[in-house]
């Protein structure tokens, strides 16, 4: 009992406290922006389409994702015959987890500041808006995303299914291919900011200003955004899915809540790209009119957001690709494109660019200097 | 420390667990499973050990890019379980080099533990390398772990090479 009381076991078990509050926190608003999102592009597709949109429940069909909820609830679990049993149960697990995991070390803005307040702390720790800052941040997220494409193929594969494998196989080709351009969209980022650290990479769009920072990312900012859409599986790349040609792809042998999960995990990961890019290219929660307005995670939720919209505006308006087009696109247009631009902006920094120091004083640095609110 | 010794016991447990269940299911689909559930709980250990980068490497490239190749070849030629063919004196002969294999890897983990300190950090790629290619013990194992990667990719063809009149 003496050992279990220790000062250092008394820390860490508040850290793991806090952290705790956290996930539950972010997990709840995750939820409550996955369902209303569902709505939102129903809403905006049908707009764009000159439709109404589902807006029979509650006021402008608000409660629309809780009558859908309820509904998926009370639906039949059916099991094909001769699927795998675990692996068809642990798919949609394994979709769902690695969607939530990979948000973990995205920070929704910088430590808490409120007005008239000032830092907010909690039993002497500051209190930042992120579950865990990560040292290695953005590959984290490479490394979590990447296993995300077990569920999909596990899904696929479990279902027994001829239409569902060929969506699961199709889905994580798709994924190798463009998971390369994806990764590599970063590097001109990662380059500049000396550090895969989120924070550092907001820090580093201050130290840059955050206009200079958007103008010179925007080739890789748009080759993540293509590679992004491909890579949470969004029209025109929804090859997994098509329904024309695969019926849904490799849910389609799920129903009820297991649906419901895989669908979900589906939209967790268009959040997760979607806040990814906000921090890295959009300069997160900085404020677009630096002196004008204050920094605040407002701002990062309405470039989220922006980006959010823009998936739903691109899918109203591009149809899908063809299986050859979107490989010829991926391997012969978009890797050969971001390896230009790496090369290209390795030169720039090479030519023109001051000699960084390694991450970890970098970090430093940053903290030290005046007039940056991190 | 008390959260340590939780995770790393569970750790442990899966990771030990779950590479058990490689050698010891019928389907390959399920061993591939296995392995990607033992590389996660090492990747848990190695980031216990302070040595982030590590852990997101292991995931990315052995968990997120190999086994998914794995699993794919898997999945395309649809093997759902081997015969129950044990391979006749070749297989005798692997079964006692496996076992020389295994004795000789505990013999290079024992020396291995007396000099290495646990919370050795290694934490930045330029660490990584120095730690694999410097000093001839570890680059030993790291050999040995790609012959045995080799050596799983050639069972992989063996078992969809198509007999012939089958």
């Amino acid at each position: 009992m003496e050992m279990l009381l220790s000062p250092a076991n008394k820390e860490m078990g508040i850290d793991a406290l806090i952290a705790l509050i956290k996930v539950a926190v972010i997990f709840g608003a995750l939820l409550v922006l996955f369902s209303l999102m569902t709505l939102i592009e129903r809403r905006v597709l049908a707009f764009m389409q000159f439709r109404r949109g589902p807006n029979r429940v509650g006021w402008f069909g608000i409660l629309q994702p809780a009558a859908d909820g309820i509904k998926l609830f009370f639906k039949e679990e059916v099991m094909p015959e001769g699927a795998h049993k675990f692996l068809f149960f642990a798919a949609p697990v394994v979709a769902i987890i690695t969607a939530y995991v990979a948000l973990a070390v995205v920070p929704y803005g910088g430590p808490l500041v409120l007005p008239f307040y000032g830092q907010v702390s909690v039993l002497g720790r500051p209190l930042d808006i992120q579950i865990a800052s990560l040292d290695v941040g953005v590959l984290f997220i490479f490394a979590v995303t990447s296993l995300g494409v077990y569920g999909i193929v596990l899904a696929g594969y479990a279902s027994n299914n001829k239409y569902a494998l060929l969506g699961g196989l199709r889905s994580s080709a798709q994924m190798f291919s463009y998971e390369l351009a994806l990764g590599m969209s970063w590097v001109s980022v990662i380059m500049a900011a000396g550090s895969f650290r989120l924070t550092d990479i907001v820090a580093t769009t201050e130290q840059w200003g955050i206009w200079p920072w958007m103008i010179l990312q925007s080739p890789a900012f748009i080759i993540y955004m293509i590679a992004a859409c491909a890579e949470v599986n969004r029209t025109p790349f929804d090859l997994a899915e098509s329904e024309t040609e695969l019926v849904a792809g490799f849910h389609l042998e799920y129903s009820s809540m297991k649906f419901a999960l895989l669908q979900m995990a589906e939209y967790i990961n268009m959040i997760t790209v979607c806040a990814l890019a906000s921090n890295m290219f959009l300069g997160g929660w900085l404020s677009p009119l630096p002196g004008l307005l204050p920094n605040s995670p407002l701002w990062f939720f309405a470039k989220m957001l922006f980006l959010l919209f823009v998936f739903i505006w691109v899918r109203a308006t591009v149809p899908r690709f063809r299986y050859d087009q979107l490989m010829r696109f991926g391997w012969k247009r978009l890797i050969p494109a971001v390896a230009i631009w790496v090369v290209f902006y390795s030169g720039l920094t090479a030519g023109f660019g001051e000699r960084k120091s390694p991450p970890t004083t970098m970090a430093a640095r940053v903290v030290a200097a005046p007039g940056v609110s991190r | 420390m008390i959260l340590d010794v939780i995770l790393f016991y569970g750790a442990a447990i899966v990771a030990l667990a779950s590479g058990l269940f490689v050698i010891a299911q019928r389907s390959p689909i399920n061993s591939a499973f296995s392995l990607i559930v033992t590389m996660c709980s090492l990747a848990v250990m190695f980031a216990m050990l302070g040595s982030g980068f590590i852990a997101v490497l292991q995931v990315v490239v052995y968990a997120g890019a190999i086994m998914v190749l794995f699993l794919f070849v898997i999945m395309l030629l649809n093997t759902k379980q081997d015969e129950g063919d044990r391979g006749g004196g070749i297989g005798r002969a692997a079964m006692a080099l496996g076992i020389i294999l295994a004795l000789q890897s505990m013999v290079v983990v024992w020396k291995g533990a007396e000099t290495l300190p646990a919370n050795q950090r290694v934490t930045t790629s330029a660490d990584v390398a120095r730690g694999l290619f410097s000093s001839p013990r570890f680059l030993y194992a790291f050999e040995a772990t790609s012959i045995l990667i080799l050596s799983a990719m050639v069972g992989a063809i063996v078992v969809a090479r198509k007999e012939k009149g089958k």
